[in-house]
């Protein structure tokens, strides 16, 4: 009873927060409405990454390589044919989702950390070929001026299709993992030997799991083009993979919302210490530190009603003594 | 049911199991008995796929599964149990069952729809029958040693198996919990006709259940038979039952 009370409070909430996102390009500046369009791909980017790592412990390193799949294929899409704009989009989704499949069925193999090794090299060949393929892709220079379909074009309008799509994609995000799919990962994060001896094949269920991860990954890849009509091989660079895969430990990887809060709070500090010092990683470190020894399990895994209840239990029984 | 013939398998230059025999009649109760490092726990691994064979035959209703992959020997009917406790430690005892009773009926890939609404009724009736359904809302890792032994058996009996392998059910229990845990696995055997496999290195507990006995040394079968007859058996009384 107790957690369909937690159940239906965090919807409460997360009710209340889409109606004030929703209320808020009224009020505020339009730095601050692009400002959090950046959170909203970001943590899309990030929920995505979370699938594989925070409920299958599949060490995904370079997620990055599937934001960039997805958007260079929109962005090329819009910017080189005359498709219409939903196919674009819905091919940069696709594209990612493909580019997970064939990764991830070499990566598979593998375990754990060797696992994570193979994939930021097969991620980087993608990054490779963004990075050197002048005539297709501009090189390091990227794409500008991509053109996005009028109805989304200005600041507000973006925000909105970029709040509705993530919505959606958090919807259908928790019901994966309420899903027997879901809790199915979340054995195999726990014992795959197991798994195996209850008649589930542990590498297909993995594999599948990549592939929906990288399609939402490929998703938040075509928001990023929406929201700045741009690509660039940055977005396949792995040092923005590190960056959400700390985004999820931040926020807290075995929980649902963790890797929003993770994208907001990494996001933020890029944005406006950024502005003072390209040095702003240095805080991140010591946020990291910090976060290794005192919550292991990220912001949103730490139980503080428990620990509360045993320190006041303590407090108590020490006035007693 | 099953027989495994001429069964070898060795780790490097050291051979764990080097001509194990076994044969298990359906609705059969059979113990494999062994001192430590008899090659129990590895042969059980052979069986159930955990590990390949390097030599020799298991058949299973007459299919050879010697080469199969885990999974699949399970889809075949069988499961089984682990001898360290073997669970998911982050789920609860209702998700631990319920992860091998959606493996059973084929839901495992369901997207969309709540898992906390499927095999509810199939997940209960087993933790009833461990005696865990109070229990079902814990986190299994901070369940009790003795009832962690317990889950493990409601997470094998979660594939409905035609035969259930237990990989020493009792080892590290009090003597309570053992002999609650062994009239456990009786009752299940009566009660759902399983033929159940399972093995101990203590012989007091498996000569008041088994209706056949399997006696293993360095990896090889000394001899299989009824508890009489082993009893009875000089090689069996100079290895094992004098020799302690």
């Amino acid at each position: 009873m107790f957690s369909e009370m937690i159940r239906q409070k965090s919807f409460c909430v997360s009710a209340v927060i889409f109606v004030i996102l929703l209320l808020a390009p009224s009020f505020l500046p339009r730095f601050y409405t692009y400002f959090l369009t950046i959170i909203f791909v970001t943590a899309l980017l990030a929920m995505s990454l979370n699938l594989c790592v925070g409920h299958g412990m599949l060490f995904q390193f370079h997620h990055g390589v599937f934001y960039g799949v997805g958007a260079y294929t929109a962005g090329l899409l819009l910017a080189k044919t005359s498709v219409p704009w939903w196919i674009a989009f819905i091919a940069g989704s696709l594209a990612a989702a493909l580019a997970g499949l064939l990764i991830g069925m070499f990566c598979i193999r593998l375990n754990r950390l060797y696992f994570g090794m193979l994939q930021i090299s097969l991620g980087s060949l993608i990054w490779a070929i963004a990075f050197r393929w002048y005539s297709l892709t501009g090189g390091d220079d990227g794409i500008h001026g991509i053109p996005i379909p009028d109805f989304i074009s200005s600041t507000t309008s973006a925000y909105y299709f970029v709040l509705i799509v993530l919505g959606i994609c958090l919807i259908l995000l928790y019901l994966i993992i309420k899903s027997p799919f879901g809790s199915t990962l979340q054995a195999i994060r726990d014992n795959p030997e197991r798994c195996a001896a209850v008649g589930i094949n542990v590498r297909r269920h993995q594999l599948t799991a990549i592939v929906i991860a990288t399609f939402f990954g490929g998703v938040a890849g075509v928001l990023f083009v929406v929201m700045e009509g741009s690509i660039f091989p940055d977005l396949l660079f792995w040092v923005l993979s590190l960056e959400i895969f700390i985004m999820c430990l931040l926020g807290g990887w075995f929980t649902f919302a963790g890797p929003i809060l993770g994208a907001a709070i990494i996001v933020s500090l890029r944005t406006f210490v950024g502005t003072y010092t390209e040095y702003w990683t240095l805080i991140l470190g010591i946020i990291l530190i910090l976060l290794i020894f005192f919550l292991p399990e990220g912001i949103m895994g730490y139980n503080y009603i428990e620990k509360f209840r045993a320190w006041s239990k303590r407090n108590a029984a020490e006035r007693f003594e | 049911m099953l027989r495994v013939e001429e069964l070898h398998k060795s780790f490097g230059d050291f051979k764990a199991v080097k001509g194990a025999q076994l044969m298990v009649e359906r609705g059969q109760l059979v113990a494999v008995i062994g001192p430590n490092g008899a090659g129990k726990t590895t042969l059980f691994n052979l069986i159930t796929g955990q590990l390949q064979p390097d030599n020799g035959r298991i058949l299973f209703n007459e299919h050879d599964i010697s080469k199969l992959p885990p999974h699949e020997i399970c889809r075949k009917g069988i499961a089984r149990s682990f001898q360290i406790a073997n669970i998911f430690p982050r789920l609860s005892v209702f998700r631990n069952v319920q992860v091998s009773v959606l493996s059973q009926q084929k839901l495992s890939n369901k997207l969309f729809h709540p898992a906390g609404q499927l095999a509810v009724e199939d997940t209960n009736r087993i933790l009833d029958s461990v005696g865990m359904l109070d229990k079902k809302m814990d986190v299994a890792g901070s369940l009790s040693h003795g009832d962690k032994r317990t889950l493990e058996i409601a997470i094998a009996l979660g594939n409905e198996p035609d035969l259930l392998i237990l990989d020493e059910p009792t080892a590290g229990m009090s003597p309570e919990e053992t002999s609650a845990t062994m009239a456990l696995i009786k009752r299940l055997a009566e009660e759902r006709g399983l033929t159940i496999l399972f093995c101990e290195h203590d012989m007091k507990v498996v000569f008041g259940v088994a209706q056949s006995i399997m006696v293993m040394q360095h990896g090889c079968t000394i001899v299989q038979g009824i508890p009489e007859e082993v009893r009875q058996n000089s090689e069996v009384q100079k290895a094992y039952l004098g020799g302690e």
